[in-house]
């Protein structure tokens, strides 16, 4: 693909009446959607009028008066932008009195604009000189000596972009996409007429302004006026390829815009079903970690960790690889060893890690990342509705009239998809926002940010998400709220009244549990009804309902809200996970967990298993294998004496870092494939560097169960692309895999996986994207789930019991300590921690409640430690009244900190999972780092030593 | 529970986790809960963690609860 810009129609598409208008355009009759303005139906049939502040991912705002036309009958020159098309219209795009107007306000626009445009940024890629150009300017004549807004200072306190105002002409686009795209509204227009200008916050830089750096300003600049930094470096791009984000689990489309291979912008993709052309500072700005200077691009195998890492041959180290996993398993055992698959991942690698765990180890000892993230979802929903996902597509959001958002924190966690959200809670022409209901025991942004607030917040106490569930379903059982006709129809009436006795019980009534979650009865009753009243009631939770002893429990809890109240099976309604990484739906979807195959199919299902035996060649076993932290018990029995982790930080990321310590050190090999020497790597030996998502060909599943391509951009600097080694691996143990391409891959997923039966990459190149299930039933896959039926059958209530946490407060942790993310920074930061992204978040801090912290005399900034019953950690205190009296919170995304020392090793009942949101700690005043954080560093640099080549003979 | 800092040994945590489904699914009465905890062990532990806690059944039984005993008692250990 040669370099294009993507088509920018000027006006975003008209809302869908129908109806059809049909049009006269410079001599061609043209037939659009009512709504459609001139200016985008003119550029759909392929003329472009010229603009400067229309662009279509923003309404018409009709400031520049460039993009004036003629319409027979009408008087005076209409600006194309603002004015719709209306049936047997007539319109002229160009006439003299026009190409004069036009002509006569560039000149204007070019009066006060540097003309420095060979030495310029966007030379080259600039609307305003392209405008310049199509009004055929040639002269300017009121000379360059009278006032101007030139020469004013840059502003270049954001890592990732510039603000020139020199070069601004306040179309105010920037603003707008702020506003409208990102919902942040950080920017604004100071001053009036002729000292008008763009100003981030309160004339604030844009590093210190409430600027979350999104790049929707940057990308809507028709100038230099905000310019990405890597382009005023570089140079404009020559291609563009798309491709999928590797963070999150929005799964952002990209244009990765190259020069050569070398990346020069990430620009978000418009057509991409999921972000429709938005991003965070995330995908956008940090990509950084592709080519950062700590990326290990050479094998490293070691007897001991005491020792050294050597650097070997690629050869040696895939063939000492194999060596000591037949080793320990000829010597320990089959089920001696396993493996770990990675969400961050592409399907196709996924697909492989388990496949050679399956068929080469000969057991099921496979696991994946989302033990500790969404297990709780894939049991839970699996139980209810029959299907292990998500509902609903993203853009369902904008047909919920109340939103239910519980334990998730969509502004930082999901931050395009929060975007959407805000979008659908503002009032728009004249239609009211959606209602809000946040549950969540912080006061998250989303409960009150600009033109955003909560009808109801519920601040529940950490670990009580069962009784207040449970409670809102008392509102809705005992007032007969519930939607008797959808029940009767789509549920079993008889599993129904069984739990609707149960929830009715006077003791789970919201006043009842008052005095557990703190949360005010009145309030609780009036969410619950809301929800169940307000019109489409949609769901969305995040790790703040999977992460506890009762995950699974909440989840179904969950599910029986959206069922009692009809709220399933159609758009704006369902209940939706926010899957935390990039690819964790798809690992799950590939058969990542040791109970079961690719597409939720238990290992003991024999139909199942003979297919994949036939296919593979090899007797393949029926009994579930060890989950992560069961692979870490058995290690320490000394059971369990091999592992293969492919891109995944275990002792960054899971609960109770001693365990995982003494887990990984009493293995007799690990082996850790990543693109860093992650913590896990200081236990491990024999280390394989991987490759980034930029360096691949494969496919990422998102958190809307949408499968999407990612494309290779760069050759891989570590030499091969993950799935070649994993391919290797498999091999070199006697396999004999013949992929020559992930497509094949695919192919041979959509085999064996009958949700993925439709899924082939020359469909997905056509299509962009799918949503499994894609396949005989569904050729175009499924953006709703459950429309005419539950995926099992009946959809099943289940009874949902309040059990306590035994992790509890006492005399000696009084507090509550909750783990959560911020929106710079991503899981345990090994990619963001190597990026500019460092500048907003560049440590972990303690937040507590004033009241807490005045007991303690600790003030803001202050160092402290932090005691659980499980380890102790010290970080700086961040005073604040988003976290209630008694709770505090940290993120886990720095290493130094290592939060996971103090969270215990309590999980979810049924999936094991951890609890990371509810550990009992202590905060006390503190020097600075505890021992425990001196003597990891030194462990950490120790264990990270690469002995020098030795010369060659 | 003690304040004391601990990391539960293996044996400890399987009865845990036994215990600790039998009583999440407790409300569903006794014989749907022991059918039910005995299913999930079915599904979920691989065969070393079942017979380690059948073996638990016989040299620490006291520290079962009724369901989970009788749930355990039901898994057959292949």
């Amino acid at each position: 693909m040669t370099y294009t810009r993507e088509t920018d129609h000027g006006t975003p598409p008209a809302i869908a009446t129908g109806k059809s208008v049909t049009l006269t355009i410079d001599g061609d009759t043209v037939t659009m959607p009512e709504g459609t303005s001139i200016m985008r139906a003119a550029s759909l049939t392929g003329c472009s009028i010229p603009k400067l502040c229309a662009t279509d991912n923003v309404e018409s705002f009709g400031s520049c008066r460039l993009c004036l036309v003629e319409v027979e009958g009408r008087n005076g020159y209409p600006a194309s932008c603002t004015t719709p098309i209306a049936e047997g219209m007539v319109v002229r795009t160009q006439s003299e009195r026009l190409k004069q107007l036009r002509r006569g306000v560039m000149e204007l626009y070019i009066s006060d604009h540097p003309l420095d445009c060979l030495t310029c940024p966007a030379n080259g890629d600039c609307e305003l000189q392209d405008q310049a150009g199509a009004v055929g300017l040639r002269d300017v004549r009121y000379g360059y000596d009278g006032a101007t807004n030139m020469g004013q200072a840059k502003d270049q306190s954001n890592p990732y972009f510039d603000f020139d105002p020199s070069k601004c002409i306040v179309c105010s686009r920037c603003v707008r996409a702020c506003d409208e795209v990102q919902g942040t509204f950080a920017l604004t227009i100071e001053g009036r007429g002729f000292d008008s200008k763009v100003s981030p916050s309160q004339g604030q830089d844009f590093l210190s302004s409430e600027c979350v750096s999104c790049g929707a300003c940057v990308r809507a600049c028709p100038t230099a006026t905000l310019t990405e930094k890597k382009v005023v470096e570089v140079g404009t791009p020559d291609r563009a390829v798309v491709t999928t984000c590797a963070y999150c689990g929005v799964g952002c489309t990209f244009r990765a815009e190259m020069r050569g291979e070398e990346l020069v912008r990430m620009v978000p993709w418009k057509d991409g079903k999921a972000n429709r052309g938005h991003s965070c500072v995330k995908g956008r700005f940090a990509w950084g970690y592709a080519q950062h200077r700590d990326r290990i691009l050479n094998p490293m195998i070691r007897a001991s960790v005491e020792e050294p890492w050597r650097e070997v041959s690629w050869e040696e180290a895939i063939a000492h690889t194999a060596s000591e996993f037949k080793r320990i398993q000829s010597k320990y055992g089959t089920r001696s060893i396993g493996g770990i698959t990675s969400s961050r991942c592409t399907n196709e690698e996924t697909f492989l890690v388990q496949k050679l765990i399956r068929q080469g180890f000969g057991n099921n000892n496979v696991d994946t990342c989302a033990r500790v993230c969404h297990s709780p979802t894939g049991y839970g929903l699996k139980t209810t509705f029959g299907t292990s996902a998500g509902t609903q597509d993203f853009d369902s959001v904008m047909q919920a009239d109340v939103i239910l958002v519980i334990g998730a924190n969509p502004t930082d966690g999901h931050p395009v998809f929060a975007s959407r959200m805000k979008k659908r809670l503002r009032p728009k022409d004249g239609k009211p926002g959606a209602k809000l209901i946040v549950i969540d025991p912080r006061r998250i942004d989303l409960v009150k940010s600009p033109h955003v607030e909560a009808d109801h917040h519920l601040p529940l106490r950490p670990g009580t998400n069962v009784a207040m569930l449970t409670a809102m379903a008392h509102v809705i059982v005992t007032e007969n709220l519930f939607d008797e006709a959808f029940i009767r129809e789509r549920c079993d009436w008889d599993e129904f009244m069984d739990w609707a006795a149960f929830v009715a019980e006077p003791s789970r009534s919201p006043e009842a549990i008052e005095p557990l979650t703190g949360v005010k009865a009145e309030e609780v009753r009036a969410a619950a009804r809301l929800y169940a009243t307000g019109g489409n009631g949609a769901i969305y939770y995040g790790l703040g309902v999977t992460e506890h002893s009762q995950g699974s429990s909440t989840v179904m809890a969950i599910a029986n809200l959206a069922m009692a109240t009809g709220n399933i099976g159609r758009e704006g309604v369902g209940v939706n996970p926010l899957r935390g990484q990039n690819n964790v739906q798809g690992a799950c979807d590939m058969g990542s967990f040791p109970h079961e195959f690719s597409g939720y199919r238990h290992v003991s299902d024999d139909t199942t298993r003979s297919m994949f035996e036939k296919a593979w060649g090899v007797p393949l076993d029926a009994e579930p294998g060890l989950r992560i932290p069961n692979m870490l018990d058995a290690a320490t029995d000394g059971t369990f004496k091999g592992i293969f982790i492919q891109g995944e930080d275990i002792l960054q990321s899971d609960p109770n870092t001693h365990h995982v310590a003494a887990g990984l050190a009493a293995m007799e090999c690990v082996v850790v494939q990543d693109l860093f020497l992650n913590e896990t790597a200081n236990y491990a030996h024999v280390f394989l560097p991987g490759s980034t998502f930029l360096e691949k060909d494969g496919t990422f599943t998102n958190a809307e169960r949408r499968i999407q391509r990612v494309r290779k951009v760069m050759a891989p600097i570590n030499g091969y692309a993950d799935w070649e080694i994993v391919q290797s691996v498999a091999n070199a143990m006697g396999l004999g895999w013949t992929y020559d391409h992930p497509s094949q891959i695919m192919d041979e997923i959509a085999a064996l996986t009958p949700t993925f039966a439709g899924v082939h990459y020359d469909r997905l190149d056509v299509e962009g994207s799918l949503q499994w299930p894609a396949n005989e039933a569904a050729p175009d896959g499924t953006p709703t789930m459950h429309i005419d039926g539950f995926v099992r059958g009946k959809g099943k209530f289940v009874v949902t019991d309040y059990v306590p946490t035994d992790e509890k407060t006492g005399p000696r942790f009084p507090l509550l300590l909750t783990t959560g993310r911020i929106l710079s920074q991503y899981n345990v930061g090994a990619q963001t921690r190597r990026t500019a992204n460092e500048a907003w978040h560049p440590e972990d801090r303690l937040e507590i409640h004033p009241t807490d912290a005045e007991n303690r005399g600790i003030k803001d900034g202050d160092w402290v430690s932090l005691r659980s019953r499980a380890g102790e950690t010290s970080l700086r205190a961040l005073i604040t009244e988003r976290v209630a009296p008694g709770v505090v919170y940290t993120t886990f995304h720095h290493p130094d900190t290592q939060a996971n020392v103090i969270t215990t090793d309590y999980s979810d009942w049924a999936t094991n999972c951890p609890e990371y949101k509810v550990t009992a700690v202590q905060v006390m005043p503190s020097n600075g780092p505890s021992d425990w954080q001196r003597d990891y560093a030194e462990q950490a640099r120790h264990s990270r030593r690469i002995a020098p080549l030795e010369a060659a003979e | 529970m003690s304040d004391e800092n601990h990391v539960m040994s293996t044996e400890d945590r399987l009865i845990y986790m036994v215990n600790q489904i039998a009583r999440n699914v407790a409300a569903l009465g006794e014989e749907e809960a022991v059918t039910t905890t005995a299913d999930h062990i079915r599904d979920f532990w691989d065969p070393a963690m079942k017979q380690h806690i059948l073996a638990l059944t016989r040299t620490r039984p006291e520290q079962f609860s009724a369901i989970a005993a009788a749930a355990v008692g039901r898994i057959s250990v292949p």
